[in-house]
């Protein structure tokens, strides 16, 4: 077995004196979904911010053999990490075509860009049919779709997705769910943090549940959705 | 009617200046959410920089648009150089510290150049060289279109519109409006935000550039202190129009030239700064987020 895509090892992140991690490590491999789950605060998208850069850590991340922690945020994404951050971070005052050109910001290959375009469109045709509009007056399950999308246009080779089922319809949900399905059979590697932890255990391969700033569970999905901890915690049941 | 005509033709001449100046204040501030104070001293040390070159190249008696040319090009150099600078020894420095802190370096950077000023260039105003003949362009019954307003208006416009489609047509203008909308998120995406601020400096500071040309050649005299009254006009025409907002800018820019002038010619030119500030305070009352601006201020 090669070697995992992502690796943290003993992630702590402080925000001021309030330690939001507490030294946690796990690991994502190719082409796998990893569920991160856990309740509010729990430190999920702090987990998610550390990866990407946006705060300091104390720990070790590696990304396709890379130490990141000598990566500045905006070279991340050339490496093949990219994120739809939480509450989504579309750019309202921006076309959802300009909010799409900034995900392939970092790239100069024109004709791959179109044609990374063109999937977005066939994954979210609704997109498609408001190009001009801007994302700001979307509805929230399409600038879903577009932050989704956005982070698509950065090609990567590992996709972060904070809560994006975040305030949806259940149709959406159900929708956007299939797609990250798809994305990950054509091969993409998914890290999801979610808060409905059934639809997120259902598609993932394994996952990680979080409890203020430590991991207290591991397993493949199907066993923590048959956990009972985990049913009674998290599922509801 | 007719002088109401020309006071118009003045006014928005005028107003064109400002918008020059408020666009730096105003693209500062949408992307750092900072007022740069130390904007209307790179101007005042555009026109400086301008002036030292001419009468280096003794191009100062040798008016004409290739002077024009020469000396806008290197006000707008030296304007970015400094914009450089100073983003880049006092505010980078400070990009996570409070507001306040930020905002009292800005104050500090503007008396240190206000003060630097006086010390090289000496206190008493200096003569701006003639850039330009001034005559007679067009006359229309009694209005006289005057070739400085004529050029102040041609040259302001041209740089408005490549302002305008550097913003919003070009990838380095859609990075700035996402950095300044939200820079983690930009920088998700691969932006460097630092090279974006910096850049935006560049840009304000050299519009400042063409500013301090223009306002040169229509009113040559120069001083360490020149940047005061038309630096915090500039800015309250950036309040007026909602500061962050790069349409608003101009338009407020246009109004505050409009209404000086017209106070001037109608009422008194005693109260041409007086009224300046009262507009300021009026907006501050009913419209604190400006004419076009969207958002409620931020706290500075
Ligand atoms: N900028 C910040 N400053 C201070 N504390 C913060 C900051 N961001 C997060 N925290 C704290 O860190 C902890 C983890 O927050 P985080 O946002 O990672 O939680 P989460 O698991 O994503 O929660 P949710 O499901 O509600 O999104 C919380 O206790 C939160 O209050
Ligand atoms: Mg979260």
């Amino acid at each position: 077995m090669s070697s995992p895509l992502l690796t943290a090892e003993n992630l702590e992140v402080f925000y001021g004196s309030i330690q939001a991690l507490k030294g946690i490590s796990f690991f994502v491999n190719t082409g796998e979904i990893v569920s991160l789950i856990g309740a509010n605060g729990a430190g999920k998208t702090t987990t998610l911010r550390a990866i990407s850069g946006l705060v300091p850590n104390k720990g070790q991340i590696s990304f396709a053999g890379q130490n990141l922690n000598v990566v500045p945020t905006y070279k991340r994404v050339s490496l093949g990490l990219a994120q739809s951050p939480e509450g989504r971070g579309v750019f309202p005052q921006m076309s959802i075509y300009e909010n799409l050109e900034m995900g392939a910001y970092s790239r100069k290959d024109k004709t791959q860009i179109k044609a990374d375009l063109e999937m977005c469109f066939e994954l979210f045709p609704r997109l498609k049919e408001r190009l001009s509009q801007m994302a700001g007056t979307l509805s929230g399950g399409e600038q879903q779709m577009l932050a989704i999308s956005r982070a698509l246009m950065c090609k990567p080779k590992m996709l972060l997705l904070d809560e994006p089922s975040l305030g949806l319809a259940p149709l959406v949900v159900a929708q956007i769910f299939e797609i990250i399905k798809k994305l990950n059979k054509e091969g993409m590697t998914i890290l999801l943090v979610e808060q409905n932890a059934r639809m997120a255990l259902k598609i993932s391969h394994r996952a990680y549940v979080l409890e203020t700033g430590r991991i207290v569970m591991q397993d493949s999905a199907e066993n923590l959705l048959n956990n009972d901890e985990v049913r009674k915690s998290y599922l509801g049941i | 009617m007719q002088d109401f005509i020309q006071h118009i033709i003045n006014g928005v001449s005028l107003g064109s200046i400002y918008a020059l100046i408020a666009l730096g204040y105003t693209m500062v501030y949408g992307i750092l959410k900072m007022i740069n104070f130390a904007h209307s001293d790179v101007y005042m040390v555009g026109a400086f920089a301008a002036y030292y070159f001419a009468r280096f190249l003794g191009i100062e008696n040798n008016p004409g648009i290739t002077t024009l040319i020469t000396l806008l090009v290197v006000s707008m150099v030296c304007c970015s150089l400094l914009g450089l600078a100073i983003e880049r020894l006092a505010y980078r420095p400070l990009r996570k510290a409070p507001k306040l802190n930020i905002l009292i370096t800005a104050i500090g950077v503007s008396l240190f150049l206000e003060y630097s000023g006086q010390v090289v260039f000496g206190a008493d105003p200096k003569v701006f060289p003639e850039v330009m003949k001034d005559f007679v362009l067009f006359k229309i019954g009694d209005i006289e279109l005057k070739s400085f307003d004529i050029t102040v208006l041609i040259v302001s416009v041209i740089a408005m519109l490549a302002l305008e489609f550097l913003i919003f047509k070009t990838k380095i203008g859609r990075a700035m409006r996402a950095v300044s909308s939200n820079a983690s998120v930009a920088s998700l995406l691969g932006v460097n935000p630092d090279r974006i601020i910096a850049f935006t400096f560049i840009v304000g500071s050299s519009l400042a550039g063409v500013g301090s040309v223009l306002v040169g050649m229509k009113y040559p005299k120069i001083d360490p202190l020149m940047g005061m009254m038309i630096g915090l006009k500039a800015f309250v025409a950036a309040v007026l129009g909602g500061i962050g907002n790069v349409g608003g800018a101009v338009l407020g820019a246009l109004i505050m030239g409009l209404s000086e002038e017209m106070v001037v010619a109608y009422l008194s030119s005693t109260y041409r700064d007086a009224f300046a500030f009262g507009i300021l305070i009026v907006i501050l009352i009913f419209r604190p987020a400006g004419l076009l601006g969207k958002y409620s201020v931020e706290k500075v």
